[in-house]
């Protein structure tokens, strides 16, 4: 899903995306060193997957989390911070892992000699793009898989409902980060960017406050931020089924709109 | 200057003038303005192929506009391109496999290891390079497995070069590879373009620097506020400055202007303090010897006019080069 947000930017008519000759081995060249620099430049995989498990793990071993919320279905605390935990994920990837090489490879000028070779600078988004992908997949899958095996949360009740939910989660956030580097001039202005959303949308999200917890009127609002309406879909998957309409439209119109506006937006040079 | 002056007209001497017949390289009137900015205001040229063809000019002069324009990396305003007889627009696929292109100040991913940078770039081309071998010529096939940040600066330039290199092209645009190196890394890098250009790669060298485009291009466009000022081969266009040779000597006593102006070589003769400075043509210095020795007249401390590009630059463009950049030689 994330990838329609990225090929959508890919499709804009450039000279040379369209007729690209570039044998297609080499956008697996491309990933791969992409994924070389993850791993070297670990301050995403620290923030994107090793954070959000930590505090899982954490959260876990906090005995106040096994207390049981009315509010929530008969579930415990710490069951309501599995899916806000998936968002910090997420988020970090889609907020500051995905925007802060593209810019930095802008700034650098790997963009403008990219587009001196037959391959099309679009590819290197979307490399981009799986390598972030494919991250929060680790994440996700470590998350569900440590929250079930060693802290007794039960199995999802729909499957389905959670791949659709954090598709449509992904391709939000990712477009959403797209856009911050769309915007943004420098790698260090995608930095303040990225955390000054990333924090307001993780306090929607019930990072500080579970969304069990929250008054009326933050719900509301939470709703209708990417984070909240994730924990919202995500949760229902969960623990009831397939989540509602409500909060998939409103990842899906983050998809489309931020998507839209990124690719609007989007300088190459 | 004198060896640099008779190594280009040796090499010149070797190169007979190109017939244009086939151009690796043509542009005509291509016109190309920012705004009310007109950075490149009709300029044409062709480059034969096989040749070592310079854009000089100062710093905004346009011919970073004019190489950006050929390669496709910016739309002009008007004119024609055609390299290889492709358009760098409508056949911007099939153009961007036989163009490889250095640009200025382009940097890439401080924790990718040269290996790695080429391996990739490699895979972009139907037709790659041996790898192993480009980087044996670059001099780089120890530095494989280190990160580009670890990279000095000459290093840097010559992956760069690399990457132009690596999908086997066959016109190489090089933009500004020298500036920032020091003398030696500089004279690697001449080296080495010569070396490129004998594998018969056509090359479009952009560059401010006098002494560059003197040493190493067959011919040099001299391009100043966005148009062509003079087209010509490196020493012919340092000939066509000074209006022709010039000596300059110390008489040993005092001699009349006749003696010399009457040579049909001589066009000019002039003081300079203690100096006489006598321009003109063909066997200018035999004839103002054998002259002055007619008359009893010896000449001292004679010296062959050393002017050149720097020269025909000041004298062409109306305006002084900044020669931080000469004064490393």
């Amino acid at each position: 899903m994330s990838t329609l947000a990225l090929g959508t930017v890919g499709r804009r008519p450039r000279l040379g995306a369209i007729t690209g000759t570039a044998p297609r081995a080499a956008f697996g060249q491309i990933v791969r060193n992409e994924a070389r620099l993850a791993l070297r430049r670990p301050i995403g995989l620290i923030g994107g997957v090793g954070l959000p498990v930590a505090l899982l793990v954490i959260f876990g071993e906090v005995p106040a989390f096994k207390q049981v919320l009315p509010s929530f279905g008969g579930g415990d605390i710490f069951d309501a911070y599995v899916p806000v935990l998936m968002c910090f994920g997420l988020a970090m990837l889609a907020l500051l892992g995905l925007p802060i090489p593209l810019v930095a490879y802008r700034e650098l000028g790997v963009l403008r000699r990219l587009s001196t070779t037959p391959v099309p600078r679009s590819w290197l988004l979307a490399a981009q793009g799986v390598v972030q992908l494919g991250t929060a997949v680790i994440t996700v899958a470590a998350i569900i898989v440590i929250s079930m095996t060693a802290f007794g949360v039960p199995a999802p009740k729909s499957p389905g409902g959670l791949v659709v939910s954090l598709l449509l989660a992904t391709a939000g956030l990712f477009a959403i980060g797209l856009l911050i580097a769309a915007v943004a001039r420098t790698a260090t202005a995608v930095n303040v960017i990225g955390r000054v959303t990333f924090f307001p949308l993780m306090f929607f999200a019930g990072l500080w406050l579970p969304r069990a917890l929250m008054p009326g009127a933050l719900l509301d609002i939470s709703n209708y931020t990417p984070l909240g309406a994730m924990v919202q879909a995500v949760q229902a998957s969960m623990k009831t089924g397939f989540p509602p309409t409500a909060p998939l439209l409103v990842l899906a119109a983050y998809a489309v709109v931020f998507g839209y506006l990124a690719r609007r937006f989007f300088r190459w040079e | 200057m004198d060896v640099l002056e008779n190594g280009t007209a040796g090499r010149q001497d070797a190169r007979p003038e190109q017939v244009v017949t086939q151009p690796a390289v043509e542009i005509a009137h291509l016109r190309k303005t920012y705004g009310p900015l007109v950075a490149v205001d009709d300029v044409s040229f062709s480059v034969a192929e096989g040749e070592i063809f310079g854009l000089l000019g100062p710093n905004g002069a346009g011919k970073t506009t004019t190489a950006e324009c050929a390669i496709g990396l910016r739309t002009p305003d008007a004119g024609r391109i055609r390299l290889m007889g492709l358009d760098p627009h409508a056949d911007a696929a099939r153009l961007h496999e036989i163009v490889g292109v250095q640009l200025q100040a382009s940097a890439l991913p401080p924790k990718l290891r040269v290996g790695e940078i080429l391996d990739m770039y490699r895979s972009f081309y139907r037709h790659p390079a041996d790898v192993g071998e480009l980087i044996e010529v670059l001099g780089l096939a120890a530095k494989r497995k280190d990160f580009y940040k670890s990279l000095s600066g000459g290093q840097r330039q010559r992956l760069s070069v690399a990457l132009a290199l690596v999908g086997q092209p066959k016109i190489a645009v090089l933009d500004e590879m020298t500036t920032g190196l020091d003398p030696q890394a500089r004279r690697d890098a001449w080296a080495l373009i010569e070396g490129i250009r004998d594998r018969g790669v056509t090359i479009v060298l952009v560059t401010h620097f006098m002494e560059e485009a003197e040493r190493l291009c067959d011919r040099v466009a001299l391009i100043d506020h966005g148009r062509v000022v003079a087209l010509d081969t490196p020493a012919g266009l340092a000939t066509r400055a000074r209006g022709g040779k010039s000596v300059r000597f110390a008489p040993s006593v005092p001699f009349e202007d006749g003696l010399l102006t009457a040579l049909p070589e001589v066009t000019r003769v002039e003081y300079e303090g203690q100096h006489v400075v006598v321009t003109g043509t063909g066997e200018l210095v035999n004839a103002v010897i054998l002259a002055l020795a007619s008359a009893g007249v010896t000449a001292r401390d004679v010296q062959l006019d050393s002017s050149n590009l720097e020269d025909a630059f000041v004298k062409l463009t109306g305006r002084q080069h900044d020669k931080v950049e000469g004064a490393t030689s």
